[in-house]
């Protein structure tokens, strides 16, 4: 009995050693998403993620720590051991609109992090319920700047996407709408199609079914091109807001000082993935942006984290919006 | 009518396919699995099983993760009988009955009971789904916030009038659910309300750490202190499945259980949590001899059963039809389609019909194939009880853990529902039960968020709330309940639902 146990330690010795020797990565990833499964956010991550598991020889696997807008994820991510063993899918909010909406934020999202790469954007749309009297989005802004409070916008909770992009659209035409919040964005939508409330911003991947069939309007796109998904939906700039540009971004990042060989080894994972022709596809079905070569480099997504602080911090600082 | 028959044999053909079968069948394999394990929900177990579907094509995956759904449900019932520990918010009152019905050792009737009742409900709700389904989403659509409100005053209404054992007590318990429903991050404005600067609290408490620690961490602390009511459960365990009188008992409350779940079930923001709450209301309230519930009755397991069931299969109804998810369940579900390039919407029936009608063939089969299992498996789970408390106990207290760290593998889950086991034996020591406690919280959630849009609709006049028909409507029969409630005939009728 003695010598099986001594002889199966020296095995573990030996395999462990092994393991060691073996170079990155030799587990499973865990890639955290801050938000609940099945979530717009869920999803990309869950389609990238399949694809980089291919790439690494090791199972990617996706842990939903919801909460707090996604501070609560991206959080205990920041704190994680940086040695690629645990990512993160960050997101406009969690590393864009986070700093101005949560004054006692416990990251930066601009220095805790190595940046690995852009995934995929879901763009923005403004839409209203399908009996709004408007045609375009010129007669929209003109019927909400003349009407006031008295239309009433839907969204899914402070904090949430839609919340943060119809303040910088009221902010930007400078109209003030009654503002109603949900939980989440299916029962936000639900009250759209009914005709309870008047209009809303949300991303494309929720709404894209709903305009197909007609139970609501869209009246404007916030990217600088049409989507194929819906292709007679003008963009803001040919629609005449050409500054409301603005996307539901996510981006995958890694705890700060994670070896820059392994960053390395999980960008290149992750723009394989955006290379194969089967992902590519399921992400553009959903209504997805995908990252051109030059914007998938982690040095790009750093600059770029860094210009969304900058961007959202005045905007929901001037609309008065704070999550604490 | 034709079109009716029509669309059943296309989603039988693609539902009977020996693949689909198969996948039907492992879905609510495990769904009962995991669904009988106290705490493991069916959110997290679709979550981690979906890696699995992306080898499958998007109808036999999406028929996995449903049966995982209404496998989970029909277990949930199987821990609340055995154990008194409801895995879903839907299975709360199975637990007042159902374990009663244990303790007398007719652990097996009332399981068999439930299967049989959720399989009537489930055949009853999935024909409503294929004949009805598109009319009955404008009943989700005509429910905007001033209704749901009125809804959910009637829901606690129920609770009120007929938790007369202690009036005084039980208002106390939905008043403190109430109050539980309000930590966290307040919706409008996004302060923070009684989370005490604990982070773990700022998104609220969750409806299984708190179930987990009242129900089932309280009651492991109450047979931790009298050993002999254990061992009355291990000694006694009649037939094994429900006999002729039992049935006849109990076909009146399934049927109505059937169509007060599904109704409710098609709701939008999960109405489907008050079917078996509304169910158990009515049978008790036109029971010959009402003293009987709480005390094992027959009907108290029966119509919740069918309304739970009946609840959980129409509420894809607004998937479905309108793509907008009623509950978080169903939200992941569209997770699932769209991970699978289907992304459900109006159109999801005319684009897709292989996937809408093979799907609501395989909720039938599924009922079926559940039944099928879960009969056989009556007298294996019954043999459980007869497991020695000492060794049973702390299995369940693990897979209690380990079923709330999955929620949102959160380690401060599994804290707060220590707490709150300590707290709900504190709450049994003084007389107080949970019930109204878990229906308070329940309602109250929803009940603050749809208050204050239908104010703000309204530009804060209270008048909106009677100026709706439906909400009148609601209302008038809440009022009519409480003076119901008045009379002195009917006070002494109402005494046990919610103290036994």
């Amino acid at each position: 009995m003695k010598r099986i146990i001594a002889a199966s330690l020296v095995l573990l010795a030996a395999l462990a050693g092994e393991a060691r020797a073996q170079a990155y990565p030799n587990k499973p990833i865990t890639m955290i998403v801050p938000f609940a499964a099945g979530g717009p956010t869920d999803v990309i991550a869950r389609i990238v993620g399949e694809h980089m598991s291919r790439t690494l020889g090791q199972q990617v696997v996706i842990e939903n720590v919801a909460g707090a807008g996604g501070t609560t994820g991206i959080t205990r991510g920041a704190r994680a051991t940086p040695d690629g063993y645990t990512i993160m899918m960050g997101h406009m909010g969690t590393h864009g609109a986070a700093p101005a909406l949560y004054p006692n934020l416990r990251y930066d999202p601009t220095k805790d992090f190595e940046p690995i790469g852009m995934a995929a954007g879901t763009p923005i749309l403004v839409v209203s319920k399908k009996d709004f009297p408007a045609t375009d989005l010129k007669s929209f802004i003109a019927a909400l700047k003349e009407r006031g409070d008295k239309v009433n916008e839907a969204h899914a909770g402070i904090a949430s996407v839609s919340h943060t992009t119809c303040t910088m659209f009221l902010g930007m035409i400078g109209a003030k709408a009654t503002r109603i919040a949900y939980r989440g964005t299916g029962p936000a939508l639900n009250d759209l199609v009914a005709g309870q409330v008047d209009f809303g911003c949300d991303q494309i991947v929720n709404l894209v079914p709903q305009i197909n069939a007609g139970t609501i309007k869209a009246y404007a796109i916030a990217t600088p091109e049409r989507s194929p998904a819906l292709p007679n939906v003008p963009t803001t700039r040919e629609a005449g807001l050409p500054d409301y540009q603005v996307s539901a971004w996510n981006a995958v990042f890694a705890p700060k000082n994670t070896p820059k060989d392994v960053v390395a080894k999980l960008n290149d994972a992750l723009s394989r993935a955006l290379d194969d022709e089967g992902t590519r596809k399921r992400l553009l079905d959903l209504g997805g942006v995908l990252p051109e070569k030059a914007e998938r480099s982690g040095e790009w997504l750093g600059r770029f984290v860094a210009s969304e602080v900058a961007r959202w911090t005045p905007v929901l600082k001037a609309a008065g919006v704070t999550a604490e | 009518m034709g079109d009716l028959f029509g669309n059943l044999a296309l989603g039988f053909s693609v539902a009977l396919s020996l693949k689909n079968v198969a996948l039907c069948f492992v879905g609510c394999m495990v769904g009962t699995l995991i669904g009988v394990l106290p705490g493991v929900g069916p959110i997290a177990t679709i979550a981690m099983l979906l890696p699995i579907t992306f080898g499958l094509d998007p109808v036999g995956a999406l028929i996995m993760l449903a049966g995982i759904y209404y496998g989970a449900q029909y277990g949930g019932s199987t821990t609340a009988i055995l154990v008194n520990i409801p895995g879903e918010a839907t299975s709360v009152v199975t637990t007042l009955d159902g374990h009663e019905m244990a303790k007398q050792g007719r652990a097996g009737i009332a399981l068999g009971i439930a299967a049989i009742a959720s399989f009537f409900a489930g055949t009853v709700a999935t024909l409503a789904i294929a004949a009805l389904g598109a009319p009955l989403t404008r009943l989700a659509l005509l429910f905007g916030a001033a209704e749901y409100f009125a809804l959910m005053v009637m829901g606690l209404v129920f609770a009120v009038v007929l938790a007369r054992g202690s009036l005084l007590k039980a208002v106390a318990m939905i008043l403190v659910g109430l109050l539980l429903a309000t930590v966290g991050t307040d919706l409008e404005t996004g302060q923070e309300r009684l989370t005490f600067g604990l982070e773990a609290l700022s998104d609220g408490i969750d409806f299984a750490v708190l179930a987990m620690g009242l129900f089932g961490f309280a009651e492991i602390l109450r047979n931790l202190d009298n050993p002999e009511a254990r061992d009355v459960v291990r000694g006694k365990i009649g037939r094994l499945l429900p006999g002729p009188a039992d049935l006849r008992e109990a076909a009146k409350p399934v049927l109505r259980g059937t169509g007060l779940g599904a109704l409710l079930g098609i709701l939008p923001g999960n109405g489907a949590v008050l079917g078996p709450f509304a169910s158990y209301t009515l049978e008790k309230r036109i029971a010959a001899d009402p003293r009987r519930f709480g005390r094992g009755a027959i009907e108290g397991v029966a119509g919740p059963e069918a309304a739970n069931n009946a609840g959980a299969q129409t509420s894809f109804i607004p998937l479905l039809t309108l793509g907008i998810p009623p509950n978080a369940v169903m939200a992941l579900m569209v997770g699932a389609m769209t991970i699978h390039g289907v992304i459900p919407g109006p159109q999801v029936m005319t684009k897709n019909p292989d996937l809408f009608w093979g799907m609501i063939a395989s909720m039938w089969i599924g009922n079926l194939m559940l039944l099928v299992i879960n009969l056989p498996l009556v007298g294996l789970w019954v043999r459980l009880l007869k497991v020695p408390y000492r060794l049973l106990f702390p299995a369940i207290l693990l897979f209690c853990c380990i079923g709330i760290y999955s929620i949102n593998n959160s380690p401060s889950d599994v804290l707060f529902t220590a707490f709150f086991g300590l707290v709900g034996y504190a709450l049994l020591k003084f007389g107080f039960e949970p019930a109204p406690l878990l229906l308070g919280f329940v309602l109250g959630r929803l009940m603050e968020e749809k208050l204050r849009q239908a104010l703000v609709f309204s530009r804060g006049s209270f008048m909106t709330f009677v100026e709706r028909p439906i909400s009148l409507g609601l209302l008038l029969v809440a009022l009519a309940m409480l003076v119901v409630a008045l009379l002195p005939s009917v006070r002494r009728s109402r005494e046990e639902v919610f103290t036994e």
